[in-house]
């Protein structure tokens, strides 16, 4: 299959875009593979990219139950950033963030990163503290990050409300500058494109409805499209590990939640960055097609509706208004939600099990589409090598029972 | 959005209501007996079904008071409400 290149689009230009060739093929599933990834995400695309890549495994598969990138994967509101707490985690969204730096051109396909700063704000005297103590904690992890005045803040996002009137007045933030956002489809169809070339099988269509597992070893996956055997089976279904976990006899400390966003009408670049106010729990950025992206908060009770309630947009917009006076007018266009694994401590799962063979990559909640290509890179290793790479061994499900969490939740519970 | 029934109060908007998360969690009996694997399968591990999920609910913003209520997270039907300490009732699947 031809690259993507300038001489490429100029060529099917002049053929009027009739003749692109299909970006994957569509196998059928083989009776049996090295390793089957389940959940055609973003996270399970990387990680079978990485184990072709990286580890030479190419007889392998991607098992998905609808699209792929149908998931939260497309249903994201795109921040990409690493300035999280503790030194686990910057270490394992920062390794995600150098990544996310080359990745257009180690896929091949436009992922549209675009690293346009990220701006958590501050409220209070008490949020100011925190926030400079997580920026503290970023610089002595090797994370950028800094702090930005209300006048910065005027320069770095003219629309924001600085009035010291307001109900929450905004006392200052944190920037991280190679933070951003990323086109999420991209993410997806490049990732499964780049596996795809590497002879990984993508199957969509085929929902992982049992496993096969013997004297405490898998063996394979029963699917809406017959059995398939493998003797190393990956889990990466967001919102519905616990169901595949169920499968399997286990459980996992988690909750599935709807987490929703909205998009305005297209106008014209009003936002040059992304806001997020953990305090009146609602964040914006803007679109290259003009939308305004809005993230709103998880509904809290267990649900895999996959919509969410109408209190929790209505109190999102009550926020953007107050914070962004300019968006009061905006018609809103379109509003869904995705389901996310919420975890007790809010960082993610990518762990060994207590069945032989099957390993879970989970948790990531709603703030799992930054970390995807480390994700995808460490679970990968994970799976070919069988043991947690250093950068992941902090996350695995052993730390529910040892104690040793992984607690971020200012970093990650609002802000996404 | 989820009309509550609150077996004090009657029906009432969710948004006067908080969910408790999963119910009959029993609280160890014994805890001095329990390793980290029993610890942590009791603090930490759930169910999340896919389907019936029996869970706890409060009237935060009404009577105040706890109950338990077995809900659809597929339709998010409320398909039985009852006391706390009450064994999970027989709901259709
Ligand atoms: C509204 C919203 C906003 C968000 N905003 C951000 C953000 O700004 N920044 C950020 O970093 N993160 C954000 N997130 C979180 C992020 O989207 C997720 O953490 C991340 O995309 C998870 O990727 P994934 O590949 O693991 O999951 P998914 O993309 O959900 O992929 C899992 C796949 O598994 C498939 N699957 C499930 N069950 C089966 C089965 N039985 N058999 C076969 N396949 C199955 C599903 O169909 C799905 O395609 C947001 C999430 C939502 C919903
Ligand atoms: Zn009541």
């Amino acid at each position: 299959m031809a690259n993507y290149s300038i001489f490429a689009l100029g060529r099917n230009a002049l053929q009027r875009h009739r003749h692109w060739p299909r970006v994957w093929r569509s196998p059928k599933p083989r009776p049996s593979y090295d390793a089957i990834i389940v959940g055609g995400g973003g996270h399970g695309l990387a990680t079978a990219y990485y184990l072709a890549k990286q580890h030479g495994m190419d007889n392998i598969a991607v098992l998905e139950k609808g699209w792929i990138g149908g998931g939260n994967t497309g249903r994201n509101t795109t921040i990409v950033r690493s300035n999280y707490l503790n030194p686990e985690s910057a270490a394992i969204y920062d390794h995600a963030l150098n990544l996310w730096q080359g990745l257009s051109q180690e896929l091949n396909f436009n992922v549209m990163f675009s690293p346009r700063g990220v701006i958590n704000l501050a409220h209070d005297h008490h949020e100011a503290r925190e926030l400079r103590r997580r920026i503290y904690a970023n610089q002595l992890a090797g994370v950028d990050a800094e702090w930005v005045t209300p006048t910065q803040l005027r320069a770095l996002c003219p629309i924001l409300n600085l009035d010291p009137g307001m109900r929450y007045p905004i006392l200052g933030g944190t920037l991280q500058r190679r933070g951003g956002v990323a086109r999420h489809d991209a993410v997806a169809w490049g990732y499964a494109r780049a596996a795809d070339r590497l002879g990984v099988d993508i199957i969509q269509n085929c929902e992982v409805t049992g496993m096969t597992i013997n004297d405490g070893r898998v063996e394979g996956v029963q699917t809406s499209q017959g059995e398939i055997l493998a003797p190393r089976v990956g889990v990466v279904a967001a919102g519905h590990s616990s169901v595949l976990a169920a499968m399997a006899g286990l459980r996992l400390p988690l909750e599935s939640h709807p987490l929703q966003a909205l998009v305005s009408e297209p106008v014209k670049p009003i936002m040059p960055t992304v806001v997020m106010s953990n305090k009146v729990h609602a964040y914006m950025s803007q679109s290259d097609k003009g939308e305004l992206v809005i993230g709103a908060g998880i509904d809290g009770y267990n649900s895999y509706a996959q919509r969410g309630s109408l209190p929790v947009i209505e109190e999102t917009i009550r926020a953007i208004v107050e914070l962004f006076p300019i968006t009061s007018r905006l018609k809103m266009m379109r509003q869904w939600a995705g389901i996310v694994d919420v975890c007790p401590d809010a960082s993610p799962i990518i762990s060994a099990t207590p069945v032989e063979g099957l390993f879970f990559n989970c948790g990531w909640g709603t703030g799992g589409f930054k970390a995807t290509p480390g994700s995808g890179h460490l679970f990968a290793h994970t799976l070919a090598k069988g043991e947690a790479h250093p950068i992941n061994a902090p996350f695995a499900l052993e730390r529910f029972y040892s104690g040793a969490l992984v607690a971020e939740h200012g970093a990650a519970a609002v802000a996404h | 959005m989820l009309l509550i029934s609150c077996p004090w109060c009657g029906d009432r908007s969710e948004e006067e209501f908080s969910c408790g998360g999963e119910a009959h969690i029993v609280r160890p009996v014994t805890p001095q007996d329990m390793d980290d694997q029993a610890w942590g399968d009791y603090v930490f591990m759930r169910r999340n079904e896919k389907g019936v999920h029996f869970e706890r609910w409060r009237h935060g913003n009404g009577c105040g008071r706890w109950f338990n209520v077995a809900r659809s997270t597929v339709t998010h039907e409320i398909l039985a409400i009852y006391q706390v300490g009450d064994d999970r009732p027989e709901v259709p699947e």
